[in-house]
């Protein structure tokens, strides 16, 4: 609770920073210190020190994963801000309105991680996707930005109409809004319930931009500036698959007969739609658009999870995706222009970039020493346990391997095409905080473990 | 002790990534290669040692590291390859140096990792870090056509590798301990249908790696385009890797899918090493050449294991070394041709002899070698093998037999091309070559003869293994 009252003050107080305290570096900083008090208050309930207590009638309940959950997220987004905080204020005129709308999703995806009850998923989901809305809305003057919103928007709204569905007819069924797995004999309507189960499960799809509810995410992501592109692919849809293990790993497991059917086709087709369409991209914004698509395939290997493979798994890849993912927006944001051909010698120019852009890649295409080898080996291990068959786990590995091809195309135009750089201004200090992202990575590449010491004790 | 096989090329890697002059870092790398190679010798004196430390306790994945005859030989070869490579090209080395030869040093640091890993997850690790610095190696710096065909040649290898990967998980689930240990890998309750899965997985991954005959398409392209030094790397070394894999892991894990495979794998290899060989008569460009007739080679080491036979797996384990030693030398030769007369074409090349009398007496020493001539160190090997194929199916052993008289043919021929004839204007511009690479091919064919006339430490050293594996 401590968390989602914290972060939904923060958010009002961000808000009024915007007119009360002039300077946009003041206001990042604002922004930082009221993320790490968030990570206290946080880390006051994970601990029991401090715990405010709000009746919430169990629609709400707080598990030591699901906190441990929410201070992954903060600290992302801690480090997101921290990298990121200069080109924030370049988009717009207001950069603390940016700063107050991450603390709502932050509080969004801190309900998504607690949820116990239906309308509960409903309302964080909703806090979550409106300041998504706004943020690829955000650089006003551009008809990119602009359609992408309107896009995202209209579509966002009939997902929602969707998930709303589903939940009428599991109240319709159950007769509760409650999460609590019915007693089967008392389910009189058997056929609503599984109808209610699907619908969310389409609508949920559709929030973590899984196939065939994609459609939006490449022209919302490739539209919206690419600094807010970066926290879109990497947090907020990241809370949405906790929202979605939350749902079906955790409360609805007994029926997955219902929804188990569709799992692997749509994980199948969200990794061929993503990877296949990948490679032919010409723009990097775009082909990462579309990875991002790839790799929300191989997350959803954890909702077939019956073993802690699943739950540490989907922890493992969400850090290491989104480490990797900010890490090669940030470089995005600095060149001048999108394409392949802007990366052409670059490693000549700029050699620790380009190493530190190499390790990304890597890890985003689970290359060894790196932590993506280990968050893919989790949900490979994951799969096998729950025993889904082999087969699905070699198709998404020849799918894997096909996600070589267009990062290392990245890699041949940094290494081995000679040219210059379309490339802007670059701090030293910029990209040693990029080489932390990549250390982070590198450490998480050799010692997963470090990641789950703190899951249970 | 096995943990400086790891530490002194990965540190030296390190190094030289801040070592500007060119100069100073081939001292460095050649030091440090020795260093190793001393290393390597002290460890094939030494009986069997193991190192042990903990390393992913949430998966039960350790960092162990153990040396039988099998993993000694190899580190052996591997210790030996690289400090020739540096030193015997080290004339011809790109600009930046320092990174080149630090990125060679991480290869080797993966290959004796893959040789020395006795945990699964490990050798997945280190199987993997062996190929990317070849991968940048040879976009970086490789001819013409270089990026293509080292991705080509990039992605084949990874998706093998990642089929390994299942493969690893899958036998890690059955085993009873969750241990990625190669001993409880062994005691893992595999039914024959699991294991027939399992085999497959890691076989995809060893057979890419070799390569055998469907699955080989990478290989000559990758040796014609990589800098010489990454394709003497490949050839000598990283192929073993697919054999060693098959010795290691495939054989003794899954002893009853592999029975089952025989005959499969092994008509294939025949398929693959008469077609090699074919191909390598027709070639005109001398790396073309060589780097079939290795095809052809490994195909006739694979065939071998996979009849299943003592003598063939012993012959295979001493080939594994002599090949190697073999397939240097002449890369290196070749390697000193191309650089002095600028091609690669045996047409344009023709008295050799006259020109250059030392290295053409050298030149048909690996030939001579190549072939396997009686006295050489590859015909211990190679009759043994043969023994074996004919052991295991007369028509088969005659057909293998058949590529003797191909490599003869096209091994020869090169030797008359290249060695005698009238002298062409683009042998006639040699120089004398340098001093380094005349010591290296002549410490090579004293190899060659030494281990040919003499070979029984080969067999003492590889006992250990051998007797492991037909325990079982």
């Amino acid at each position: 609770m401590n968390a989602i009252i914290v972060s939904a003050f923060l958010g009002v107080v961000m808000m009024f920073a915007s007119w009360s305290i002039k300077g946009e570096n003041k206001q990042k900083n604002i922004a930082l210190f009221g993320l790490i008090f968030l990570i206290l208050a946080n880390l006051a309930q994970l601990n029991g020190w401090f715990v405010a207590e709000v009746d919430t009638n169990n629609m709400l309940s707080f598990t030591r994963f699901g906190l441990y959950t929410n201070t992954l997220f903060y600290c992302l987004t801690l480090i997101y801000i921290w990298i990121n905080g200069e080109e924030i204020s370049k988009i717009g005129n207001h950069a603390a309105d940016f700063y107050a709308l991450f603390f709502f999703i932050l509080c969004g995806a801190s309900i998504l991680t607690s949820f116990n009850n239906l309308l509960m998923l409903f309302i964080g989901i909703e806090i979550l996707s409106i300041p998504l809305y706004i943020l690829t809305g955000s650089d006003k003057k551009s008809l990119f930005s602009n359609e992408a919103a309107i896009k995202y928007f209209l579509m966002g709204s009939f997902s929602t109409g969707i998930l709303l569905l589903g939940i009428t007819f599991i109240y319709g069924a159950t007769g509760s809004f409650n999460l609590i797995p019915p007693d089967p004999s008392v389910l009189n309507e058997q056929f609503m319930f599984s109808a209610g189960l699907i619908l969310i499960f389409a609508a949920m799809n559709f929030k973590v931009s899984a196939a065939p509810f994609h459609f939006w995410t490449p022209d919302v992501y490739d539209g919206a500036p690419t600094v807010f592109t970066s926290f879109m692919a990497t947090i907020a849809k990241s809370a949405g698959f906790i929202a979605f293990i939350n749902i079906y790993l955790v409360q609805y497991k007994p029926f997955e007969k219902t929804w188990g059917i569709i799992l692997p086709l749509v994980i199948i087709s969200t990794l061929m739609v993503g990877n296949v369409t990948a490679v032919f991209q010409r723009s990097v914004k775009r082909m990462l658009t579309y990875s991002s698509i790839a790799q929300a395939g191989f997350m959803l290997f954890a909702l077939y999870g019956t073993s802690s493979f699943a739950n540490e798994g989907i922890l493992l890849y969400i850090v290491v995706y989104s480490l990797a993912s900010v890490g090669i927006f940030a470089v995005l944001v600095k060149m001048k222009e999108n394409s392949f051909e802007a990366f052409h010698g670059l490693a000549k120019t700029h050699p620790l970039l380009a190493f530190l852009t190499t390790v990304f890649l890597c890890s985003l295409a689970g290359i060894p020493i790196t932590g993506g080898f280990f968050a893919k080996y989790y949900m490979i291990n994951a799969v096998l346990i729950a025993g889904a068959g082999i087969w699905l786990v070699v198709v998404a590995m020849i799918f894997a391997s096909i996600s070589v091809y267009y990062y290392f195309k990245l890699i041949q135009a940094m290494y081995f095409i000679p040219g210059t750089p379309a490339i802007g201004e670059l701090d030293k200090s910029y990209t040693y905080k990029l080489a932390v992202l990549a250390i982070l990575i590198l450490v998480l590449g050799v010692f997963p473990n470090l990641l789950f010491n703190y899951l249970y004790f | 002790m096995l943990l400086s096989f790891i530490l002194i090329p990965f540190v030296t890697a390190l190094l030289l990534l801040f070592i500007k002059n060119g100069k100073s870092a081939n001292t460095i790398a050649i030091v440090s290669t020795l260093g190793t190679l001393v290393a390597a010798i002290v460890l094939a004196g030494n009986g069997a040692v193991d190192f042990n430390a903990p390393w992913i306790p949430v998966l039960h994945a350790q960092f162990f590291l153990h040396a039988d005859g099998l993993a000694k030989i190899l580190v052996l070869l591997t210790a030996i390859s690289f400090p020739a490579i540096i030193i015997a090209t080290s004339q011809n080395q790109p600009k930046q140096k320092n990174i080149f030869l630090s990125l060679l040093l991480f290869a080797q640091n993966g290959l004796m990792g893959v040789f020395l890993a006795g945990d699964a997850l490990l050798f997945y690790f280190f199987w993997e870090l062996a190929l990317i610095p070849v991968y940048f190696l040879s976009s970086i710096w490789g001819g013409e056509k270089r990026i293509a065909v080292t991705f080509k040649f990039f992605i084949y290898t990874f998706l093998g590798s990642l089929m390994m990967l299942i493969g690893i998980v899958f036998v890690y689930m059955h085993t009873s301990d969750q241990s990625f240990l190669i001993t409880s890998f062994a005691k893992a309750n595999l039914t024959a249908g699991l294991q027939v899965t399992a085999f497959a997985l890691f076989f995809i991954a060893f057979a890419i790696k070799m390569p055998i005959f469907p699955l080989h398409t990478w290989q000559p392209d990758a040796y014609e385009q990589s800098p010489t030094a990454v394709t003497m790397v490949m050839s000598a070394v990283m192929v073993k890797m697919g054999l060693y894999g098959i010795l290691r892991w495939l054989l003794p894990l899954f002893p009853t899918a592999f029975v089952a495979h025989i005959n499969v794998v092994v008509i294939l290899s025949v398929i693959g090493i008469l077609y090699a060989s074919f191909i390598a008569i027709r070639q005109d460009d001398i790396k073309r050449l060589i780097a079939y007739s290795s095809i052809a080679h490994i195909g006739l080491m694979n065939a071998a294991i996979f009849s299943h036979l003592q003598i063939g797996i012993q012959g295979a384990m001493i080939q594994l070394f002599s090949h190697g030693i073999n397939v240097l030398g002449l890369w290196i030769v070749a390697d000193i041709i191309e650089q002095q007369t600028g091609t690669r074409s045996m047409q344009q090349m023709g008295g050799l002899a006259k020109k250059q009398p030392t290295l053409a007496i050298l030149l048909v020493g690996f030939a001579l070698a190549n072939i396997a001539l009686p006295l050489t160190n590859a015909f211990v090997g190679e009759f043994l093998m043969f023994n074996s194929l004919f052991q295991y199916n007369i028509w088969v052993g005659a057909a293998a037999g058949v590529s003797i008289i191909l490599a003869a043919i096209y091994t020869l021929n090169m030797v008359q091309k290249v060695a005698y004839g009238e002298v062409s204007t683009q042998i006639n511009q040699m120089q004398t070559i340098n001093k380094p690479a005349q010591i290296v091919l002549i410490v090579l064919l004293i190899i060659v003869f030494v281990t040919g006339v003499f070979p029984q430490p080969l067999f003492d050293l590889t006992a250990d293994s051998l007797q492991q594996i037909f325990v079982k």
